[in-house]
């Protein structure tokens, strides 16, 4: 594959995360936005492999996409349970 | 390597946007954790597979393959403990009766 189809392919994800955005401005409880969060983290995740391969350096953005995935893990776990302790937090 | 790797790819971007699509039009919380969880994961597993496939068999393509694991470990656990917070709290289900106020 060419350069070219790898940016298609970063651009398709890219356009799915934005359509993702759009349950996370319109949410109708907390819990849809940390639910659409996960999503954009997820994508996000496979972007940066894809981006790894558009730049010719895959080694390091694979290091950059599992500390991402580490990252949105531990976020989403944790905004969850705090608002299970706390529920007038969420609006 | 490289026809498998594209089929791969191609058939991990359709599942991400029945995730995308499914996040969008779908009633409820609880029916929106359910389809976003399984799809995404199973999208971006295969999205990653055919980005391994494509590379060969090299350092970058097992730790693409670690970090698959992980993933696949880590997204329906944070979907359970969200969706478990949720019920804690008190977000009744949707049901056809009370389908005039939802959506």
């Amino acid at each position: 594959m060419v350069s070219a189809a790898f940016v298609g392919i970063a651009s398709a994800i890219l356009f799915l995360s934005a359509l993702s955005m759009w349950r996370l401005a319109v949410g109708r409880t907390i819990y849809d936005r940390l639910l659409a969060a996960g999503v954009v983290g997820t994508n996000i995740v496979g972007l940066l492999v894809v981006l790894g391969f558009v730049f010719e350096r895959p080694d390091m953005f694979v290091d950059l996409a599992l500390t991402y995935a580490l990252l949105n893990f531990i976020g989403t776990v944790a905004a969850s349970r705090y608002l299970a302790r706390h529920p007038e937090e969420g609006a | 390597m490289d026809i498998a790797g594209t089929v791969m790819i191609a058939v991990g971007l359709f599942f991400m946007t029945v995730t995308a699509i499914g996040l969008i039009r779908l009633p409820d919380f609880y029916t929106r954790t359910h389809a976003v969880s399984k799809t995404d994961t199973f999208g971006i597993g295969l999205v990653l597979i055919g980005l391994a496939m494509y590379e060969g068999a090299t350092l970058v393509s097992l730790k693409i393959v670690l970090g698959l694991l992980f993933i696949s470990i880590a997204n329906p656990v944070a979907a359970h403990v969200l969706a478990r917070s949720a019920l804690q709290v008190g977000i009744m289900p949707w049901t056809r009766r009370n389908s005039a106020q939802e959506h």
